[in-house]
């Protein structure tokens, strides 16, 4: 890679020069991390490592990807395949350990302390066969923001099912639009072609009790009829209260019509709590968050669980320093920056009950609900073949939100590609 | 021959075999760094194609013959199933998705590129400025001009929607590149107002070429300017137009950043290219993946094949000026 290598040899000289002076042996490497950036994770991620610099005199360098999961996991995969030395830490998502579980350092040993503190079904989810993987940092669980004044002053309540939803989003955005405003919208989601609209559609199909694409002991069961009902009531939402430009929306797009006072409701994970309510946001102190609908009654919410993590590379020269920092990020003291900072979740239990925590993001605490309810993308019965179990049933979906073919249609051929994949067996 | 051989150098070797010998050296640096660059990693996508490597393990693959392409098998129960990129659906919808694409892009580009050149050829106070201005999006690199056009083209802020719904063009916003019927369309529309100017360059050097004595002749006999066009000025600039469009259907038939960048990933704007990523990095079908790269080098190596015999291309510059 070509980025920064002038400025690293000259950085680490100007390190050692000061180590030098200051007469410490510390050896001071030079590591770089790699991650997603949604938001102001760059300046975040600067202050919440500043701690780990000075205690340790090492150096962290964030090196930013684009949002979309789906692109971070193609370049992560390809420097891996390759041995790359030049990152020495990936913050991975929750659901590609299986995939990328060769090319990282087992961490079983040195967290051995640290990991019983964390969510069990998490360290779980990063355990292949019984080799710690990554380290989780924060975890994911989308929710519904709502508008708390634009629901009262319709007099609508908060949505428990999503025709609820539907009437709720369809009444006001009805009277904004008669009082002037154009262009805003019911509700906004990710409709984009990629690893999000799986977890949209994953929520919409468990809701409505349409089991989760592959079960657990790896049947595949998405051809039933409510989840083709779960579609067909989404692409009644397209062009009348979603915006058809949903269809290309990734996190930021919808957060983009929200932020700006254009929506009454919309789904998106926890960080745009934290954005939603800083200076610059048009909806600071005027939206609430709840559980997401369910398609009727007798079946439970559902949200996808996300979350990041970090591993260290295999490949790295700076080894120590690396699982350092990875204890770091996944310790108590950065979970809690984190949280406060970003409204990220924090993946240790005890952290739930912190009384700083509650005072700055009161919504973190009530998310232990949301999370509760969530379910796993169906990356652990399907192994290595995820990523495209995974992109044969967003194809599916965005062909029905699209128009072309019907829900049944659709997961019927879905259904048949899939039992293909599979084969004899996972 | 001959008369070469008669004076012959040291080492008994005639000046027309030194020659050969020299450039023989001279070209090697060149044959080296081509052979690793172009050569090389197409034998190992080809190599690959036969195997069943995984991206985990670069080293690790087995032979397996052509069942990447086409896999012939017969079930217990006599029916016999076809598997492999050959008859993959998937693959086929790409492929048309780039033909469709390459055409309609490369004919809208050379017309206008045409059009383009015949203005700046007109002698005009600033044309020097106005050339080099209409390079400008040929100049911007093609992720930052679609990441640009993304956000003009977006539903809800963007500045063409805008425009359409002020001029009454539009009855509402439209979501170009997430509505499938439309986001072709989009993709071809910034297509061709990148790579227009290049083909304008082109033409417009052909035209230069076109002596001016000609349409002076042609204008004292009286000739009505379309003719001039059709008989005189298309004739002459046809051996720079054919090369032109060559080079731009090369690079339209394996378009990818774009389409990548600007649409949704959908069926409805899946080229061969991004199909052939998709298989080789997201999912874990590497071999699978490298066979559509090597047959997405075979349809371009017969398409191109196919113009220079249909079109009598000459591109070794040898034939009768």
């Amino acid at each position: 890679m070509s980025f920064g290598f002038k400025g690293r040899a000259l950085r680490s000289a100007a390190v050692a020069a000061m180590v030098a002076a200051s007469g410490s042996p510390v050896l001071a490497d030079e590591i770089f991390y790699v991650s997603g950036a949604v938001g102001n994770a760059v300046e975040n991620f600067v202050n919440l490592v500043k701690p780990w610099e000075e205690a340790t005199g090492h150096k962290v360098t964030l090196v930013p990807m684009p949002a979309s999961t789906s692109d971070q996991f193609g370049q992560y995969r390809l420097w891996l395949a390759a041995g790359a030395t030049d990152i020495d830490l990936y913050q991975t998502d929750v659901i590609w350990a299986p995939q990328l579980a060769d090319h990282f350092v087992d961490l079983t040993e040195v967290a051995k302390d640290l990991a019983p503190t964390h969510f069990p079904s998490i360290i779980e989810s990063q355990t292949v066969a019984g080799k710690l993987v990554a380290l989780p940092i924060f975890t994911d669980a989308p929710a519904l923001y709502y508008r708390k004044d634009l629901l009262e002053k319709y007099g609508v309540a908060v949505p428990k099912t999503w025709d609820e939803l539907t009437v709720a989003a369809q009444t006001v955005q009805d009277g904004e639009r008669a009082a002037g405003k154009g262009d805003f919208w019911g509700f906004v989601w990710q409709g984009n072609a990629y690893e999000g609209l799986t977890c949209n559609a994953l929520e919409w199909v468990k809701s409505f009790g349409g089991g989760q694409i592959v079960e657990p002991d790896g049947t595949i069961s998405i051809n039933n009829e409510n989840a083709a009902k779960a579609l067909d009531t989404v692409k009644g939402w397209v062009g009348t209260i979603s915006p058809e430009g949903v269809l290309a929306y990734q996190e930021e797009e919808a957060r983009g019509v929200w932020q700006t006072g254009n929506a009454a409701f919309m789904r998106n994970w926890p960080y745009a709590y934290g954005l939603g309510n800083g200076a610059d946001s048009a909806v600071k102190d005027l939206f609430g968050v709840t559980t997401l609908p369910v398609g009727g009654e007798g079946n439970t919410s559902a949200a996808t669980l996300g979350g990041w993590n970090v591993a260290v590379s295999k490949y790295s020269q700076h080894q120590e320093a690396a699982i350092s920092l990875a204890m770091y990020l996944a310790g108590p003291e950065a979970q809690k920056q984190r949280a406060i900072n970003e409204s990220n979740l924090p993946t240790i239990v005890a952290l739930y009950d912190d009384a700083d925590i509650a005072a700055s993001q009161p919504i973190i605490p009530q998310w232990k609900d949301v999370f509760l309810n969530a379910v796993p993308r169906p990356s652990a019965p399907t192994l290595g073949k995820y990523n495209e179990v995974s992109a044969k049933f967003w194809s599916a979906v965005h062909e029905t939100l699209s128009g072309n073919g019907t829900a049944a249609e659709n997961l019927e051929l879905l259904e048949a590609d899939l039992t293909e994949l599979k084969g004899e067996a996972w | 021959m001959t008369t070469a051989n008669s004076v012959a150098g040291p080492k008994g070797l005639s000046l027309h075999q030194q020659r050969q010998r020299a450039a023989f050296w001279f070209l090697a640096p060149m044959l080296i760094a081509l052979f690793c660059v172009a050569a090389w990693p197409l034998l190992r996508t080809v190599w690959f194609s036969f195997t069943d490597t995984s991206l985990n393990d670069l080293n690790g693959g087995k032979w397996i013959g052509f069942d990447n392409y086409l896999k012939i098998r017969t079930l217990e129960s006599g029916k016999v199933i076809y598997r492999g990129t050959l008859v993959d659906p998937a693959w086929w919808n790409a492929v048309w998705n780039t033909v469709r694409f390459s055409v309609v892009s490369v004919v809208c580009e050379t017309v206008i590129g045409l059009i383009i050149a015949l203005v700046l050829n007109a002698e005009f106070k600033g044309r020097g400025l106005v050339r080099a201005a209409i390079l400008i999006p040929w100049a911007i690199p093609t992720i930052v001009s679609a990441k640009m056009w993304a956000w003009m083209l977006n539903d809800q802020y963007g500045i063409i929607n805008d425009i359409g719904m002020n001029l009454g063009l539009l009855t509402e916003k439209v979501a170009w590149t997430a509505n499938t019927d439309t986001a072709m369309y989009a993709v071809l529309m910034v297509d061709i107002w990148k790579t227009a100017p290049f083909m304008a360059l082109l033409c417009l050097a052909g035209l230069q070429m076109v002596p001016r004595d000609i349409y002076e002749a042609a204008k004292i006999d009286g000739i009505n300017p379309v003719k001039v066009f059709f008989k005189i000025t298309l004739p002459l600039i046809r051996p720079a137009l054919m090369v032109a469009v060559i080079f731009r259907m090369l690079d339209a038939l394996r378009v990818f950043d774009l389409i990548y960048v600007l649409t949704p990933n959908s069926a409805a704007t899946k080229t061969m290219s991004v199909i052939s990523r998709e298989n080789l990095i997201d999912f874990d079908k590497f071999a699978y993946g490298s066979a559509q790269s090597t047959l997405l080098f075979a349809i371009l190596a017969v398409f191109v094949a196919l113009y220079i015999w249909l079109g009598k291309v000459d591109l070794s510059g040898e034939s009768g000026k």
